[in-house]
């Protein structure tokens, strides 16, 4: 499996999540785990760009693919992604407990909503259709739970990555 | 002072460390021999454990060692709760775990598997099989409460108050309400769920845990497990959210700490999203009574409020409900009465605004359907009845800006297009409603200990045991040590987050910011006194013959002269210089109970809210929101914007979807989890636009008042208030999910 770029191998139990090998066996603590069954988002990372949650995934069916967590997002593994800057600008965290998830599950919406991905708010889907608007993004992050209520923050500091006025 | 820092929207000091991923919280800890622990939770409400069968769950490769009351080392047992040691009060619950075949709840936490993986431990604790002897257990709320009992009083928390008749004012009242509400069980799902990382190193303790009170669970720990208390070390650097859930000390703690002094291997017990449920307590359920008298000009003439909770049999909370009808409204006769009843359920606990965010609910519906009956504009009806004095005891308020808040949150929201008439506003399939009600939060203060040290190169070290629950802890206190120095905030470090470090206070009852930044200023103070007593001292300092000194650019300087701290510090030869303030236990609560029976502090605001109501199927979406507030003078706009808005979404969560559901029979909690509890999701919460009228408290440090709770207060009732508004009906039973709105 490649994790942030690098090869790692892992000699692990076939029931180990994804999110345990990566915290538990790799060290990479950025993801966390806040329900373990798929309701919070707080383990999001991104498998060959597609944000998962970490912890309904299986770590062995990952082998063969580039999986990115919050410590690898930052391109060239230096300095800060955009929006982890945006994030703190926004005050879009508290706790923080959410944010490692929050950022990646932005970071593949983005990607989604650039390709033309619908959402449930989407009035058609001819891939043009699609404003991001500040309730696309809202419906679109909504399997990320912050429970310190950091939403508009969070809303911010994507839009202002996104590059959009306010549509509300 | 020059104020370059202060009310400045600094951007948080750990905002970085927290989005790349870096910041450590308690289950992030990695030891070479960590071992991992998973409980097994009671299945009966009531009973004694007649066996326990461990023998699949030892047969799991990876298992170290199975715990139960029939093997596990003992602990101490706990000490009875007083005020004489505030400590107590970080008790979860009375049950001495793992030392006892009782069972006292259903979920109570009565084995622990320790074993190599998190899987080992998870699977094996499945394989525990316990056989009890059920006892009859109360569980059911609803069925108990008529049995309810007066809640007792004691020294900093009043039950009840009498002034006048008021059952004789409601009943001669020209127009009245008299109106029953009930709220349901909360879980404060804080994101983070409770983890501890202990680890023992012959009798000396290190504990990692995101906890917001590290002294008093410190102080407990060496109680329950026979070690000074100098022995423990508390890290709590970074708390996954709190909300009141991680204010005490529930058995995850007490059994992380056992299994690892039972096995000799640093333990980490995280619990599951449903072991939070089962193991840790959450906010009461209530049933409520608010009555209302009024002359024809909407002058209250009566007020009555009364409440019933729960406790559990084996401790909780006890909330004060209707505290916020002590202070809201001038009326000659108030009746205020909060009785409990206990059942066989895990103890309850404090959540964000204990009391308050309820019982504002209650109280604030109420009035809003007196201004129903009244016809009259419900902002018009609450100033009409604004009092000049606490209405109760008379005492004078130390900041009292209702009227400030209402009249600025007016012209926000755009109150005066509300057309009154319910039903009337509309949009599409959508009724449109719009509701108003106050916010009300006490302000208090514990004590606090730091040290504020002055470095050679200039940098400027604040220590203090601060918790980081998301407020922005060290950002604050940065702020304030970096203008009271004269210093650039960047040359502050503030730490923050270990037990080692004087003594903080805990992070509740909204005290934090204010408790840390009296002992600051003062340490700040002293430090300036220091450093001008050195250079007055040195004959080469332009300093010589300066009285009084303003403190800026890295120094100190009057009329034009002055020299920076390094300057002073190189002069006479030193290389820091350091200050340490705080108060005492004793001094502390003699100052508070002396201030308490002067003075009413609290910090205030207007809640606007505007909802859509579907027509067909009674959804209920909140559209906008404007919350003004009164909290004193505002240090960090950014985060305090952030915490008040972090309260309201908290009770949008509280208005329209939160409920911990008990079953009736067996007092299991069976929505334990976050697909099934449900709290508000990025697509609940709109635009919410918070606004500080930023006017110091002059009583407070700095005109500083705590905002961590008063977010969420009236919360519940604007939204109620805006849902009668868009539609005729008034919901009094929380959570106002479709199902009460549909036509019957
Ligand atoms: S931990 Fe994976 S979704 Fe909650
Ligand atoms: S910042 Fe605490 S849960 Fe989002």
């Amino acid at each position: 499996m490649r994790v942030n770029g690098v090869v790692e191998s892992l000699d692990i139990e076939p029931w180990v999540s994804l999110l345990d090998a990566l915290r538990d066996h790799l060290g990479l603590t950025g993801p966390k785990k806040g329900c373990d069954q798929g309701a919070c988002g707080a383990c999001t990372v991104l498998a060959d760009g597609v944000r998962i949650n970490a912890c309904l995934a299986l770590a062995m069916q990952y082998a063969d693919k580039e999986i990115t967590t919050i410590e690898g997002i930052a391109k060239d593994g230096e300095g800060r992604h955009p929006l982890q800057e945006a994030f703190v600008r926004h005050d879009g965290l508290q706790c923080g407990y959410c944010t490692s998830g929050q950022i990646c599950s932005a970071i593949a919406m983005l990607d989604e909503h650039a390709a033309g991905m619908p959402s449930v708010l989407t009035p058609s889907v001819q891939p043009a259709s699609a404003v991001l608007s500040d309730d696309e993004i809202r419906e679109r992050m909504s399997g990320n739970l912050c429970r310190c209520g950091a939403y508009n923050g969070i809303l911010d500091a994507i839009r202002d990555v996104a590059g959009r006025e306010t549509v509300s | 002072m020059s104020e370059k820092y202060v009310g400045r929207p600094v951007d948080r000091l750990d905002g970085a460390i927290k989005t790349v991923g870096e910041a450590r919280y308690a289950g992030d800890h990695r030891y070479p021999d960590l071992a991992h622990a998973a409980l097994v939770h009671a299945t009966i409400p009531r009973g004694r454990i007649t066996a326990v069968e461990d023998a699949a769950a030892r047969a799991v490769p990876g298992v170290i060692d199975v715990l139960t009351h029939e093997n596990a080392p003992a602990m101490k047992p706990p000490p009875k709760v007083t005020l004489l040691n505030l400590s107590t009060l970080a008790i979860g619950t009375s049950v001495n775990h793992l030392a006892t075949d009782e069972v006292h709840w259903n979920g109570q936490p009565i084995a622990v598997v320790v074993a190599e993986s998190q899987e080992a431990a998870r699977h094996a604790a499945s394989l525990v099989r316990v056989t009890y002897e059920e006892k009859p257990a109360v569980v059911d709320f609803a069925a108990e409460e008529p049995n309810a009992v007066p809640q007792k009083s004691n020294a900093l928390q009043s039950a009840r108050a009498d002034k006048g008749d008021a059952e004789k004012a409601l009943a001669d009242a020209e127009v009245s309400v008299d109106l029953r509400f009930t709220t349901p069980q909360h879980s404060h799902n804080a994101l983070e769920p409770h983890t501890t990382t202990a680890v023992w190193d012959g009798d000396r303790l290190t504990v990692h845990e995101g906890t917001q009170s590290m002294a008093w669970t410190r102080r407990h720990l060496a109680q329950r497990f026979g070690v000074p208390e100098r022995n423990i070390r508390m890290l709590s650097p970074f708390v996954g959210g709190g909300f009141g859930g991680k204010g005490q000390v529930w058995a995850g703690t007490l059994l992380a700490v056992l299994a690892a002094r039972a096995t000799g291997r640093p333990v980490r017990l995280a619990l599951t999203r449903a072991g939070v449920h089962h193991a840790v307590g959450g906010r009461t359920p209530s049933a409520q009574r608010v009555a209302l008298g009024a002359d024809r000009d909407g002058r209250l003439t009566a007020l009555i409020h009364t409440s019933v909770a729960r406790t559990g049999r084996v401790g909780g909370h006890l909330e004060q409900i209707t505290a916020a009808s002590r202070h809201l409204y001038d009326s000659p006769n108030i009746h205020l009465r909060q009785s409990l009843v206990q059942l066989d359920l895990i103890a309850n606990t404090s959540m964000r605004a204990p009391g308050e965010s309820i019982g504002t609910f209650a109280l604030e519906s109420a009035v809003d359907e007196l201004a129903w009956e009244l016809g009259m504009d419900p902002i018009e009806l609450r100033m009409r009845n604004e009092p000049e004095r606490d209405p109760i005891e008379g005492r004078r308020f130390t900041h009292r800006m209702l009227r400030e808040v209402y009249a600025v949150g007016a012209e926000r929201f755009g109150w005066s297009e509300r057309d009154p008439r319910p039903g009337s506003m509309r949009d599409g399939k959508w009724l449109v409603g719009m509701g108003v009600a106050t916010a009300y939060h006490p302000s208090l203060q514990m004590p606090a200990s730091v040290t504020v040290r002055l470095d050679a190169d200039g940098g400027v070290v604040v220590r203090c045991a601060l918790h980081e629950i998301g407020v922005g802890a060290a950002t604050a206190q940065a702020q304030i040590a970096a203008d009271e120095l004269g210093v650039p905030l960047e040359s502050v470090r503030v730490e923050i987050g270990d037990s080692d470090l004087p003594e903080g206070p805990m992070a509740g009852g909204s005290a934090q910011t204010a408790s840390a930044a009296s002992a600051v200023l003062e340490a700040c103070r002293k430090l300036r006194r220091s450093a001008l007593d050195l250079a007055r001292r040195s004959a080469g300092s332009p300093l010589r013959g300066a009285t009084d000194p303003r403190a800026r650019d890295g120094g100190l300087y009057q009329d034009g002269r002055g020299e920076t701290y390094a300057e002073i510090l190189a002069r006479a030869g030193r290389d820091h210089l350091e200050a340490r303030a705080g108060v005492g236990m004793l001094r502390f609560l003699a100052r508070t109970v002396r201030e308490q029976r002067r003075w009413m502090k609290a910090a205030s605001g207007a809640q606007f809210c505007e909802v859509r109501v579907d027509q067909d199927t009674g959804e209920v979406r909140v559209s906008r929101w404007v919350g003004v507030f009164d909290i004193g003078r505002v240090i960090n706009e950014k985060t305090v914007a952030s915490q008040l808005r972090g309260g309201i979404v908290m009770g949008i969560g509280l208005a329209l979807t939160e409920e911990t559901l008990v079953d009736r029979r067996t007092g299991r909690v069976v929505n334990a989890s976050l697909a099934d509890y449900h709290v508000p999701v990025h697509a609940d919460v709109p635009r919410i636009d918070v606004h500080c009228l930023d006017d110091p408290d002059p009583t407070m440090p700095l005109g500083l008042v705590g905002v961590g709770e008063v977010g969420i207060t009236g919360v519940g009732a604007a939204v109620a208030n805006a849902v009668r508004h868009a539609t005729g009906r008034r919901v009094q039973d929380l959570p106002i999910t479709l199902d009460k709105l549909l036509p019957h």
